[in-house]
């Protein structure tokens, strides 16, 4: 699930992530040229010609502007109907599933890139999610919003309760981002999976990319998302070593 | 020649070569009779072959010419509808098997002189892609842009894009399963059982009886028609409305406007439908299953496909249910084929395919857009830019 409404001018409230349900209809990236700013910068670190899978993909709206711009062979998965109707009919190839278990029946190998944007923090199981990610695809794209950011800890400091705002209209009993994290969290996430960071970019408030070290300390604090590049140590080694589109991972993920 | 007036063609495939069926015979000639619109272009890259279902036929749009009604699609296929023979070439032939042109169990067996009856060979939805294929051999059709059908026209949409892969560009299976289950077996018997339980049946040989089981298909037809709707559906247009009458009779005449509305169902149909290709087709149904046909994985069916995908399914569709539909994309996932899923909204049941639905229509719409830039296909028929 691309988040609803991220872009320059918005808070840091209207960032985050609608979750599942929210509405895809609603992104305001309507034509190529209008992309959503994080999703602009997600499709710069996608290479020309490449097979990419969008999990969570929304309206479609990145995998048409990669397979326009970077004539790529694009896949999405996304949750709602309505996402998934507006991205075939922009003549993208979307399947309605849900990360936690739809993931598992693409074979080993089968993309350069898995897309995950704004979604980590919707599905059940996050760890398995990267992981398939990094088994479907030689690089896993991640973005989500930072619950380390200085405004969600003034949130909690202050008022002493979960946030809830334009963005995040849920309480915390209903909503579906049921995994939030800081970037500090993720980044030990990606260490204790042994994943490699090839890339990391934090992002301000508004949307434009700051300069901070992504994995550095004044980051985690001072910016509202993040999008990382991954992949795994050695791509050869690991993947699959029980084979076969369902096998398992191997970073000791119970059965 | 119009390209906006269905035109209603007849061809005899395998006069050369019989057509080898799946049970191991031979069958040849055979008369296939096809309805076309809109116009082939010039490297014949425009070609949509529509699958029709179980009661179908090839008369998809314009005027039928044994009803008098709009063809069963004429919503969707026309100039400037959701298929558009502006821009397509459509095709839809009567299946192997049929009664509406399209040799099958009423036609004269050559070797006897008399109608095939039961003495027609029991044919596969292989097969009837099999003559399909003949048929665009024919025509010098190499490759078809897109293959569409519900129903059983989706188990030809599937057939075609397993048997054929490298003649089918997009494939789009609406309301369709790669295997008829044991609910759909047990329906069709239970419509097989009344017309062979009709005195007027004869053992197939009706024909030569000079009658036809028409109670029997009546009731077949009634049988199958309850499995097309939903109960929503049937509720909303029926309820428990009286037909014509203040009260009940105390009697078994049609009470109920939902009797009423079944007997009509059953009535019109045995005008326009031969009893023994009920037979023939319902078991080509029963019969069909890619994954056995595949050594027991679906995945292996689509294993070197490289069409792109489109499967639609209604979400009040109990007969094929958006389960069944979710088995084909798991499969084509599997395989990393290119596969668009969407279940639509719907409360009126398997019929869907065949109504007023717009998400359905739009999804078609977006994804035949989308398959055409793919393939290159200018937006309009050349000739009408």
């Amino acid at each position: 699930m691309h988040a609803p409404v991220v872009g320059p001018g918005t808070g840091w409230e209207n960032n985050l992530g609608g979750g599942p349900e929210g509405g895809p209809g609603v992104s305001p990236a309507g034509g190529n040229g209008d992309l959503r700013f994080d999703l602009r910068l997600i499709a710069d670190m996608v290479t020309p010609g490449a097979r990419v899978l969008d999990v969570g993909c929304g309206d479609g709206a990145l995998l048409q502007y990669l397979a326009v711009t970077k004539g790529v062979d694009g896949r999405g998965i996304e949750l709602s109907m309505a996402g998934v109707r507006a991205a075939v009919r922009r003549g993208v190839s979307v399947i309605q599933g849900n990360a936690d278990t739809d993931l598992a029946d693409y074979p080993g190998g089968a993309f350069d890139y898995a897309i995950l944007s704004q979604t980590l923090q919707a599905t059940q199981r996050p760890r398995e999610v990267l992981d398939h990610l990094l088994r479907v695809a030689a690089h896993a794209i991640v973005s989500f919003p930072n619950f380390g950011f200085w405004k969600a800890r003034w949130h909690l400091v202050s008022k002493g309760r979960m946030p809830v705002t334009p963005g995040l209209p849920e309480e915390w009993w209903e909503t579906p981002n049921i995994h939030f994290c800081t970037i500090k969290d993720f980044v030990a996430l990606a260490r204790r999976m042994d994943l490699v960071i090839e890339k990391g970019v934090a992002l301000n408030e508004n949307g434009t990319v700051n300069r901070l070290s992504a994995t550095g300390p004044w980051a985690n604090l001072l910016s509202a998302q993040a999008v990382f590049l991954l992949r795994r140590r050695d791509p050869k080694g690991g993947p699959v070593p029980n084979g076969g589109p369902n096998g398992g991972s191997n970073d000791g993920r119970r059965p | 020649m119009p390209v906006d007036t269905p035109q209603n063609m007849t061809i005899r495939v395998g006069e050369d070569q019989p057509i080898r069926l799946d049970s191991g015979l031979e069958l040849g000639p055979v008369t296939v009779a096809y309805q076309t619109m809109g116009r082939l272009n010039a490297d014949r890259s425009n070609v949509i072959v529509i699958c029709h279902a179980l009661t179908g036929d090839q008369f998809v749009a314009g005027i039928h010419p044994v009803t008098g009604k709009p063809g069963w699609w004429d919503r969707l296929v026309g100039p400037g509808k959701v298929i558009d023979t502006n821009r397509f070439f459509v095709l839809c032939a009567n299946v192997l098997g049929g009664c509406m042109g399209t040799t099958g169990p009423r036609d004269i067996n050559p070797a006897t002189g008399r109608p095939w009856g039961l003495g027609f060979p029991v044919i596969t939805i292989g097969d009837m892609v099999t003559v399909q294929a003949r048929l665009l051999d024919a025509l010098g059709i190499d490759q078809v842009f897109c293959v569409i059908g519900g129903s059983m026209g989706g188990m030809q949409v599937l057939e075609w894009a397993t048997a054929y892969p490298e003649r089918v560009f997009a494939a789009v299976p609406i309301a369709a399963s790669y295997r008829h289950s044991a609910q759909n077996i047990a329906f069709h018997e239970v419509g097989r059982q009344a017309i062979m339980a009709d005195p007027n049946w004869h053992g197939g040989a009706y024909h030569e009886h000079g009658v036809t089981p028409h109670s029997g298909l009546a009731v077949a037809r009634m049988t199958a028609h309850i499995t097309y709707l939903s109960e929503t559906a049937l509720h909303r247009k029926f309820g428990r409305r009286l037909q014509n009458r203040e009260a009940i009779t105390y009697g078994f005449d049609a009470d109920f406007q939902v009797e009423s509305y079944l007997r009509h169902q059953g009535s019109t149909f045995v005008d326009r439908f031969d009893a023994n290709a009920y037979l023939y087709i319902t078991r080509a149904m029963d019969y069909f299953d890619l994954a056995t046909e595949h050594g027991g994985k679906l995945a292996n069916a689509f294993r070197h496909t490289p069409a792109r995908f489109c499967v639609i399914s209604f979400s009040s569709d109990w007969l094929f249910p958006t389960v069944e539909s979710r088995a084909i994309v798991h499969a084509l996932n599997s395989v990393a084929a290119n596969v668009s899923f969407v279940e639509v909204e719907s409360d009126k049941g398997h019929d869907a395919f065949l109504l007023e639905e717009p998400e359905f229509h739009e999804t078609l719409r977006g994804f035949l857009d989308g398959a055409a830039r793919h393939r290159g296909l200018p937006a309009l028929a050349p000739e009408a830019v």
